[in-house]
């Protein structure tokens, strides 16, 4: 028996079989998986998914596919990191980092919707796939593809840093490069559809794609020691993260997992984190807007510069429904904060991850945090990928002679005695 | 000459499966009862009980978004491309 019961439109309720479809025919809204819960309820226990594999995998009795994964086996449940020198420096006893910029295998958080997204299409019949990528998902999709022979066709902005296309082209998947940004790329994909018979992961499989997302939720939770947390922070970009990873959590709340959940919810408030330089959804929550405006994206965190946020009234509502906040700093900043959890933390993050830890500092200045409630900062992607964002801007190497005298002088007169 | 306007997956079943259907010059607004008018039905797939355009409903011009433009009082002119797109997920 299916755990899945089928689709229902998160707009106006209308449902819908299981099938590569992603927006209802009544209203546009957004389709969303339907999970059998009576076959759920009571029986999904802490001590069946303990023994589950260490990957996203544990919470397959959560996931929307029918059998075993078949790509991506091993995507997910990646560090969450206490933060002990951050935290210290913010005045925060309890701030973790959940990492996913070490996720397996193309080192962001988009390994996670894929691994789910191409089980999916397999089962569907696709022999090709496709996506729209600002980059981390170019990346995985390819590599997943790969993994799985599957034909990729990938649409991508054409200003994308170096690393993420070659971090693509690596995989031998056909990479279109558009000339337009990321919104443009995704209307030309919209446009074409279903034109070739792709499975397109971020359009007709998208209620699939976005379900891998929960389990960055379920991850939080469990490592926590089955504890929601008492705020998180998230990048937004076409925000639909931020909705998954709380959805996830009240599914755990739901399912009697977790030590401080209840009928009356979880504590978790969930704050959104944009750049400035393409901030629709943090700009109509701190302006109390019904609905987000659209923008043209000017930043250097391409990986969530989507001015058109297709999930952005549903990170509005969720953000608003659990109390959080949201916060959008500046380039500057974003390159600040990427230094910051490099030297604290040891943990080198990309301009998404940047933005989320800037906009963690200011909403800790601003009080939001007590000093010892349970913070996470989403870490979705990684450092090496967008190194042309913090080129020249991390000072420089202090060049000498292979000898001792050389290594001597230098130590004395770039002062670097004093910080040994 | 007219305007072009290219229909979405999701929506061709109102238009006997046509992929692009054309209008007159106008605006969105008369773009919307135009097609209301060819293929009843289609009214509710772009607009909510009180006549405003869905959310999740995008409408270009010539490859900008209305939202930029003048929303649902955007002209039309004869050539123009008008494509309607559902949001589409990406980044995070």
């Amino acid at each position: 028996m299916s755990k899945v019961l089928g689709m229902r439109c998160r707009e106006c309720g209308e449902e819908y079989p299981m099938n590569p479809v992603h927006v209802c025919e009544l209203c546009f809204g957004p389709l969303e998986v339907l999970l059998d819960w009576e076959l759920l309820d009571g029986k999904l226990t802490r001590e069946k998914i303990e023994k589950g594999p260490p990957s996203m995998w544990r919470y397959w009795d959560l996931l929307p596919v029918e059998g075993p994964p078949t790509v991506g086996r091993n995507v997910g449940f990646t560090p969450l990191v206490k933060a002990e020198r951050l935290g210290r420096e913010w005045g925060l006893k309890n701030l973790y980092i959940k990492n996913d910029a070490v996720n397996h295998p193309t080192l962001s958080f988009k390994d996670r919707v894929v691994a789910l997204a191409l089980t999916k299409a397999r089962e569907f019949g696709y022999t090709t796939v496709a996506c729209a990528s600002t980059g981390n998902l170019a990346n995985s999709v390819a590599a997943h593809a790969a993994e799985g022979g599957f034909n990729a066709y990938i649409l991508i902005p054409d200003n994308l840093e170096q690393g993420k296309v070659l971090g693509t082209l690596v995989y031998g998947a056909n990479v279109i490069a558009v000339s337009g940004n990321y919104d443009e790329v995704n209307r030309l994909c919209a446009e074409a559809g279903d034109r070739y018979g792709w499975g397109f992961v971020n359009i007709n499989l998208r209620p699939y794609y976005g379900d891998g997302s929960k389990t960055f939720g379920y991850e939080i939770a469990e490592q926590l020691g089955w504890k929601a947390p008492d705020h998180i922070v998230t990048p937004c970009a076409g925000g639909s993260l931020i909705s998954k990873t709380y959805k996830g959590l009240n599914e755990f709340n739901r399912l009697g997992l977790l030590e401080n959940g209840g009928k009356e919810g979880i504590p978790t408030k969930m704050y959104a984190a944009q750049a400035k330089g393409c901030s629709p959804i943090t700009t109509a929550i701190k302006q109390n807007f019904d609905m987000f405006r659209p923008q043209k994206p000017n930043t250097i965190a391409k990986s969530i510069a989507i001015g058109n946020p297709a999930d952005g009234h549903i990170a509005i509502e969720t953000v608003r429904k659990s109390g959080g906040w949201a916060e959008d700093v500046t380039d500057e900043e974003v390159v600040e904060g990427i230094r910051l959890l490099g030297r604290t933390e040891g943990i080198f993050t990309e301009t998404a991850g940047g933005v989320t830890v800037a906009v963690a500092k200011k909403l800790m200045e601003q009080g939001y945090f007590g000093e010892n409630e349970t913070v996470v900062i989403s870490i979705t992607g990684n450092g090496l990928k967008t190194i042309e964002a913090v080129t020249g801007k991390l000072g420089s190497t202090v060049h000498i002679q292979p000898n001792l005298n050389s290594l001597a002088e230098a130590l004395q007169t770039e002062n670097l005695l004093a910080s040994v | 000459m007219a305007v072009s306007v290219l229909i979405p997956t999701p929506m061709r079943k109102q238009t006997n499966e046509q992929d692009v259907v054309e209008v007159n010059a106008g605006t969105i607004a008369s773009m919307v009862a135009e097609l209301t008018a060819q293929f009843p039905g289609i009214e509710r797939r772009l607009t909510d009980d009180q006549g405003v355009l869905r959310r999740f409903v995008n409408f270009y011009v010539n490859e900008e978004d209305i939202r930029f433009l003048e929303g649902k009082e955007t002209p039309i002119k004869d050539g123009d491309t008008v494509s309607i797109v559902p949001a589409i997920a990406g980044g995070c």
